[in-house]
């Protein structure tokens, strides 16, 4: 009789089903062989995708449509080396996912082996947390810490390597072993007598302004904002990532603040005279110039991660806890504040300053992304790429729930769109999927194509086609005398085509004349699509504030006299 | 920038050094000493860090290094409630005429002649990082050939613990 006990690579994927794992996006290679032979006949459906940076934001994608952890599985060397866009993608979005790279057996480890990389070395500042597992027997432990602390806490991408004589060693025992994490502690309720005095905070103040963030959305805490915000009668800005935790039609939601946000939010920003965060990391694309940011304005923070805390911001009151469980402890101590004026203000701002855009001569990238919401309803799921149309699509894509708005905001990771839009449709296959991308993104992972087609995913994309690394030359014709450098992206491939080559369904949008109907089709059609929009090739994003500036010198339209390069960062 | 020691009990896993000093140059944070060793707990070393900053930087370093998972607590020690230690080897120049002169600095610094040669000394000093940093002024002039500091380790006065957890 043969050896009944499991091997490693068994054991893991034991533990991945126990965790309720459906899916693994991977790519398979020399060292990761045994694992990938566990997976036949197990109840984990494996997705082949065409790069391991594809799986990782299709995990990703994944975990931000569902709220749970995305798991990629990947090999050694250049496999596992490929994972860390994706890896850093999820650490800044503070997304749950585990990543599992084969690695070369352990005696060869240091060695430079054939595809011998130091993974954990490489990662180690792109991950939450991350293991090189050396024992066989660790690996029914490290599989279980490494779910637990993905999703638990600020969650994070946890990569496990595993070399290959230890996947394949056999197990002596399964049973379960207790985590051991001396030093990791997850933070739930916050400090009461700091939650005391916030609430007298923000009782006394007249302007107030409650700034909601990934963290909120993380909580699951969108009872709780909307009741804070309704009793308090508290306008509420998001960040890109908090879009929809507040749903956007509501009257006291601004919509989204900073670089690109909407004028009524930053304007709120400038006169408040209170701004709570819940869960945002007052990142610099949000608050401009720090020394400037709501000044004279009390400031309230409300994190899970400590560091958070005074990082950039110094704040009058820090609380460290779970998003949902301090404004669970807040509520009872509100009472209704006198904010009506403000209330009205924050309105006419509103009605004043509108968002908006061109509408004559070419199709307006705008006018593509405001009709597919329209369309594609208030229930859709839409992920992005990065640049241009990512801001215009925050704009225009009003968001309802927070799970149906999946854009990579920290890392703003070309590339990201697609994947993310394939992994969000296998966890939500009811849902209708929209990805919005640009043509410089897009061509980053559209070798994904592939993966979507096989898998007959009815996943809809948009490519919002200028021609151009569009805010990069909008940088460059507004703060770099239009010397354009690097950015023309002559030699599209026909996108249409393209798909159509993949055994997808294209669409082409060549005048506004096309917009409504083409949209429709497509969205009608019951497979995957691609829709190339040709567009205007010259328009930029506003409002807009240089980067590094202050929220009050936002520019609403094209400034009429040269600017001087931004002092903040891209 | 003022002078700050940190201590902090971490698992004693490979790459708990390197998150530790990734985390240092990742975020731009000066580092004077670390000092990493085994404690009477099988599994846990402790880590004393010396850093330049100002509070609030201070206060972030900590702050990062808690996040680590495998550091179990950090603490920033009060100097006047701590007890610093460094050991240095200095080799200084000895001609027969500066050697009766550097013997006495050494005595003085209660420190010890470890090795002896033709025309160096070599000498070990323990203490806190004033007198080791006291002790090298003097020999100076002397020609300081090779120094070795080993950093500091550092304990809290009296009986209080820097827990596990």
């Amino acid at each position: 009789m043969g050896d009944t006990r499991l091997n490693g690579a068994e054991a893991l994927v034991e533990i991945m089903i126990e965790e309720g794992v459906e899916y693994v996006f991977g790519l398979p290679g020399g060292s990761a062989i045994p694992i990938y032979d566990a997976l036949v006949g197990r109840n984990v459906k494996l997705v082949l995708t065409r790069h391991e940076q594809g799986a990782v934001h299709m995990a990703d994608g994944y975990a931000r449509a569902t709220g749970r952890v995305g798991v990629a599985l990947v090999t050694s060397g250049p496999g596992a080396t490929n994972t860390v866009t994706g890896l850093f993608t999820a650490l800044m979005d503070s997304v749950p996912l585990v990543v599992v790279c084969g690695q070369m057996p352990s005696w060869t480890l240091g060695l430079d082996a054939f595809q011998e990389a130091d993974v954990s070395g490489i990662t180690y500042p792109c991950v939450k947390h991350s293991y090189l597992v050396k024992d066989v027997e660790d690996i029914p432990r490290v599989m279980r810490e490494a779910f637990y602390l993905a999703r638990s806490g600020r969650p994070g991408p946890v990569l496990i390597d595993m070399p290959k004589d230890i996947s394949g060693a056999r197990l002596s025992d399964m049973g379960k072993v207790d985590f051991h994490l001396p030093g990791y502690s997850v933070p739930l309720e916050g400090d009461s007598s700091s939650i005391a005095e916030a609430a007298r905070l923000i009782k006394a103040a007249r302007r107030p302004v409650l700034l909601v963030g990934h963290g909120a959305a993380i909580a699951g805490a969108s009872i709780e904002v909307r009741e804070l915000v309704e009793r308090m009668r508290m306008p509420a800005v998001s960040t890109l990532l908090g879009k929809g935790l507040l749903p956007e039609s509501h009257e006291l939601s601004l919509g989204m603040l900073g670089m690109h946000g909407t004028a009524y939010a930053n304007k709120a920003m400038v006169a408040c005279d209170l701004v709570m965060s819940v869960g945002s990391r007052w990142d610099d694309r949000i608050v401009g110039s720090y020394s400037d940011f709501c000044k004279g304005a009390v400031k309230i923070h409300i994190d899970i991660d400590p560091a958070e805390i005074d990082k950039v911001v110094k704040v009058d009151v820090g609380i460290v806890g779970d998003a949902k469980a301090v404004l669970a402890q807040l509520l009872p101590l509100l009472e209704p504040g006198d904010t009506e004026d403000w209330v009205k203000q924050v309105a006419r701002w509103r009605r004043d300053y509108p968002l908006s855009y061109r509408k004559e001569g070419k199709v307006r990238a705008q006018h593509v992304i405001e009709e597919l919401r329209a369309l594609a309803g208030g229930e859709a799921v839409f992920t992005t790429d990065v640049g241009q149309h990512q801001m215009w699509a925050a704009q225009f894509v009003g968001s309802e729930e927070s799970r149906n708005w999946i854009s990579s905001g920290g890392a703003g990771t070309m590339g990201f769109g697609l994947p993310a839009a394939i992994g969000a449709q296998l966890g939500r296959p009811g849902a209708r999927v929209v990805a919005i991308v640009g043509d410089g993104g897009f061509q980053m992972t559209l070798s994904e194509l592939a993966t979507m087609r096989n898998l007959k995913l009815p996943v809809k994309i948009v490519v919002i086609n200028n021609h151009y690394l569009g805010m990069v030359r909008q940088w460059q014709s507004m703060f770099y005398d239009e010397r354009y450098s690097g950015v023309d992206l002559e030699g599209n491939p026909d996108f249409a085509r393209l798909a159509e080559a993949y055994g997808v369904k294209g669409y082409r949008i060549t005048r506004p004349a096309d917009v409504r109907r083409v949209l429709k089709a497509a969205l009608e059609h019951d497979g995957p699509v691609l829709v190339d929009a040709e567009v205007e090739k010259h328009d930029n994003v506003f409002p807009m504030i240089p980067a590094g500036a202050s929220l009050k010198d936002m520019l609403l339209e094209p400034p009429k006299r040269k600017l001087e390069k931004p002092t903040g960062g891209t | 920038m003022e002078r700050y020691v940190l201590s902090a009990l971490v698992q004693n896993h490979a790459g708990v050094l390197s998150r530790v000093s990734g985390l240092f140059s990742r975020r731009g944070y000066n580092i004077d000493s670390l000092t990493v060793g085994e404690t009477q707990e099988p599994g846990v070393s402790r880590m004393t860090i010396v850093v330049r900053g100002d509070e609030s930087t201070i206060e972030q370093i900590q702050k990062q290094l808690e996040k680590l998972v495998e550091v179990a607590s950090v603490r920033l020690l009060d100097s006047g409630k701590a007890v610093y230690r460094e050991l240095a080897l200095i080799k200084v120049a000895a001609s027969h005429g500066g050697r009766p002169d550097i013997v006495q600095i050494a005595s003085i610094f209660r420190a010890r002649i470890v090795d002896v040669s033709s025309d160096t000394l070599t000498i070990e000093v323990t203490g806190d990082q004033e007198k080791v940093d006291g002790l090298i002024e003097l020999l100076a002039p002397y020609g300081i050939r090779e120094l070795a500091r080993t950093g500091i380790a550092a304990l809290e006065r009296g009986s209080s613990l820097l827990s596990l957890i």
